[in-house]
């Protein structure tokens, strides 16, 4: 088992959800409450990851970030070393790579939540922020936790875009997911069957626990 | 004195109202589907006038102040208008208690002005024992007089209510509307009530606009514009 490539996989994903959220919820927000025919551009743009093949996106993120573009020499010289074959570098792809999977369900999520309810609320002179914050987030609990679990999950068990933006470097961007695929390149299925165990595992309890906590406070399914 | 003149279309539906309100209480008559809520809400700041919208005509005026000026593309949001608003829906907020609903729009108040006030418009609803409890524990009239209180609560100069007691049973109707046109004259509210029921509009001693399929088709006092409901409704109970 490479405990190395485990910590580092845990570690890409933990910082990714962070941020993710940090970036879904003010944008599920602006598509919810905004109102503008360019907003349905924003959306499609949120969602373009999910239908580009994961290459793809990694290539592009990859002539972006490399010394090719004015901004990835940008980039170079801003942090002292490039973003492409970097823990930040991977961070970045994976942000962009899973945004779909925080947005899709926090939008959902925003839009069932009562229009009545946001009416009373912009009445009663709260912001924008404070429309999120004290009504849509708590409302939309579930799709919140949804959104984590889905952005963490996804992340988890990403390849191409680790692959084609990190490369396989031990400890700086060697995640489980290029491991298992050393090793069925190496043809050891004994530990390749282990690293695809740990990551059905991981994937398995985490959508257990959510489906469990869902029931336990008796939501709806909606 | 709310002075609004609108032209707003929605897909077939069209609005074409222009009068001055000098009124203290203004009743909106009319049968469903005439416009009375698309008006509320074009008073409120929540239809039509938004940014973004297709350009129309919107204009409402409140004792010289204009909240919405669609020729000068001016829109006051919804919580800057001293506007409040209550509905059918009572739409209370169903994770926060009631005392927190109420205090939703007393941000600005330190705790113990806002903890006075909560009480205040409790009582003047009759609501007193309701504090702390949860809305999915309200029964409907229940509901509908903690949303009252909770848009009384901020002191609006302006207070739409579109069809608010339809919850609550005639006696304990009439009862909350007097305290509440008292309340209004006390505070200097302005109030605009939208409602199909003939009685309810009868009731209340004041000015009546009738809105007819998006127009308005008179405005005046009850007894005048009314006249034709009156008879109706007396025809109605002497064949009872």
């Amino acid at each position: 088992m490479d405990w190395q490539a485990f910590a580092l996989t845990l570690k890409l994903a933990t910082v990714t959800t962070a941020i993710l959220l940090a970036v879904a919820v003010p944008l599920a927000a602006l598509l919810v409450l905004g109102r503008g025919r360019w907003l349905a551009a924003l959306e499609a743009l949120a969602t373009l990851p999910l239908v580009l093949p994961p290459t793809v996106l990694g290539f592009f993120l990859l002539v972006l970030l490399g010394p090719r573009t004015a901004f990835g020499r940008g980039i170079t010289v801003l942090l002292g070393h490039p973003l492409a074959f970097s823990f930040s570098g991977l961070v970045v792809g994976s942000v962009i790579y899973s945004l779909p999977f925080a947005v899709q369900p926090l939008v959902a999520g925003f839009a069932a939540v009562e229009p009545a309810l946001v009416d009373a609320a912009r009445l009663l002179g709260a912001s924008r922020v404070r429309i999120v914050a004290s009504l849509l987030a708590p409302l939309a609990r579930r799709s919140l936790i949804a959104a984590a679990v889905l952005s963490f999950l996804h992340t988890t068990g990403e390849f191409g875009v680790v692959l084609m933006l990190g490369g396989d470097i031990p400890g700086a961007t060697r995640t489980l997911s290029i491991v298992l695929y050393n090793q069925v390149e190496n043809f050891d299925y004994a530990a390749a069957d282990r690293t695809a165990a740990i990551l059905l595992g991981m994937s398995a309890l985490a959508l257990v626990a959510v489906y469990l906590g869902g029931r336990a406070r008796g939501g709806s399914r909606a | 004195m709310l002075e609004l003149a609108f032209d707003a279309r929605r897909s077939r539906f069209h609005l074409q109202v222009k009068c001055s309100l000098a009124s203290e209480w203004t009743v909106i008559f009319g049968p469903s589907g005439t416009g009375k809520s698309t008006l509320l809400r074009l008073l409120a700041g929540l239809e039509f006038s938004g940014p973004g919208r297709p350009p129309q005509l919107a204009r409402v005026c409140l004792d010289g102040h204009v909240l919405t000026d669609s020729a000068r593309g001016l829109w006051i949001k919804p919580g800057r208008r001293r506007t409040s608003m209550v509905t059918q829906q009572s739409a209370l907020f169903p994770h926060l208690s009631v005392l927190d609903n109420i205090a939703y729009g007393l941000k600005s108040l330190d705790r113990a002005s806002r903890s006075s006030r909560v009480e205040e418009m409790l009582e003047l609803v009759g609501a007193t024992g309701l504090m702390d409890r949860q809305p999915r524990d309200l029964s409907g009239g229940e509901a509908q007089r903690v949303a009252l209180a909770r848009a009384l609560a901020p002191r609006p100069r302006l207070l739409l209510l579109d069809e608010p007691f339809s919850a609550l049973d005639g006696a304990a109707s009439d009862a909350l509307l007097a305290r509440l046109q008292a309340w209004a004259s006390e505070n200097y509210v302005q109030t605009v009530m939208a409602t199909h029921d003939a009685t309810d509009a009868l009731a209340i001693a004041a000015e009546v606009a009738l809105l007819c399929e998006g127009r308005l088709a008179a405005l005046g006092s009850a007894a005048d514009v009314l006249a034709l409901e009156r008879q109706r409704l007396a025809l109605r109970l002497g064949s009872i």
